[in-house]
């Protein structure tokens, strides 16, 4: 592998749309070489969380609330034409008419690929969430100093 | 051995994924024939495929669009 091909996401939204981007971007830079890694934070952690619905995840009764109202890969809105809840459920079935990938199909590919995937620290602290509540293929919690040292060398972006 | 994968019906970026985890699977030697259309798949699944360090035997026409890239791995 040629050096400097790493790409790194920070995956600050939990919008349908915009995970759709990190993992297009994510699957397909791996496909071709680079070294992927994503950084989970704030509205991010919704795509990596175990439980892909909506459920009560987290430490205290403020931040299960929360847990409940931002849900999980499957719970996740559009950005636009959400049409409460039901933008993300057209746009699925507009891909999977057109041959596109699905968020979930991206998802998969991006585990089957082993693109690295990281939970922010802080984030999981105010959130109340911990590591087991998260997908098993996430491979730790970091925060910044450590994602500065994984993404020295490459491109970083932020969505 | 040879193996086959049509990557004609797919898009951005599973063109790519669906060649490199094909490519994952086979055995050192063996070769992958892909099937793929004009444009995106055909300028990139062949050049990333020799950065990758597969050599790449042979790209055809195979009818309209639809391109063969002989791969081996």
């Amino acid at each position: 592998m040629a050096e400097n091909k790493k790409l790194s996401l920070i995956a600050f939204s939990g919008e349908f749309d915009k995970l759709t981007a990190v993992f297009t971007l994510a699957t397909g830079a791996a496909a071709v070489g680079y070294e992927v890694n994503i950084f989970f934070t704030f509205w991010g952690l919704d795509a990596i969380k175990q439980k892909k619905g909506r459920s009560f995840v987290g430490g205290t009764f403020l931040t299960k609330i929360f847990g409940f109202m931002m849900g999980g890969l499957h719970a996740t809105p559009t950005s636009r034409f959400n049409f409460f809840g039901f933008g993300p459920w057209i746009f699925r079935k507009l891909m999977k008419k057109n041959n596109v990938a699905t968020l979930e199909e991206l998802v998969d590919a991006a585990h089957a690929l082993g693109v690295n995937l990281y939970a922010c620290e802080m984030a999981m602290h105010v959130l109340g969430l911990e590591q087991k509540d998260f997908i098993h293929e996430v491979k730790d919690t970091l925060g910044v100093a450590t994602f500065l040292e994984l993404s020295e060398g490459g491109r970083t972006m932020f969505i | 051995m040879t193996h086959t994968l049509d990557i004609t019906k797919e898009h951005c970026p599973m063109t790519f994924v669906k060649t490199k985890l094909k490519l994952a699977q086979i055995a050192d030697g063996d070769i992958l024939e892909v099937l793929l259309t004009e444009g995106e798949p055909l300028n990139n699944v062949p050049r990333s495929a020799t950065e990758q360090g597969y050599k790449v035997l042979s790209v055809n026409h195979v009818d309209g669009q639809i391109h063969k890239v002989t791969i081996q791995k």
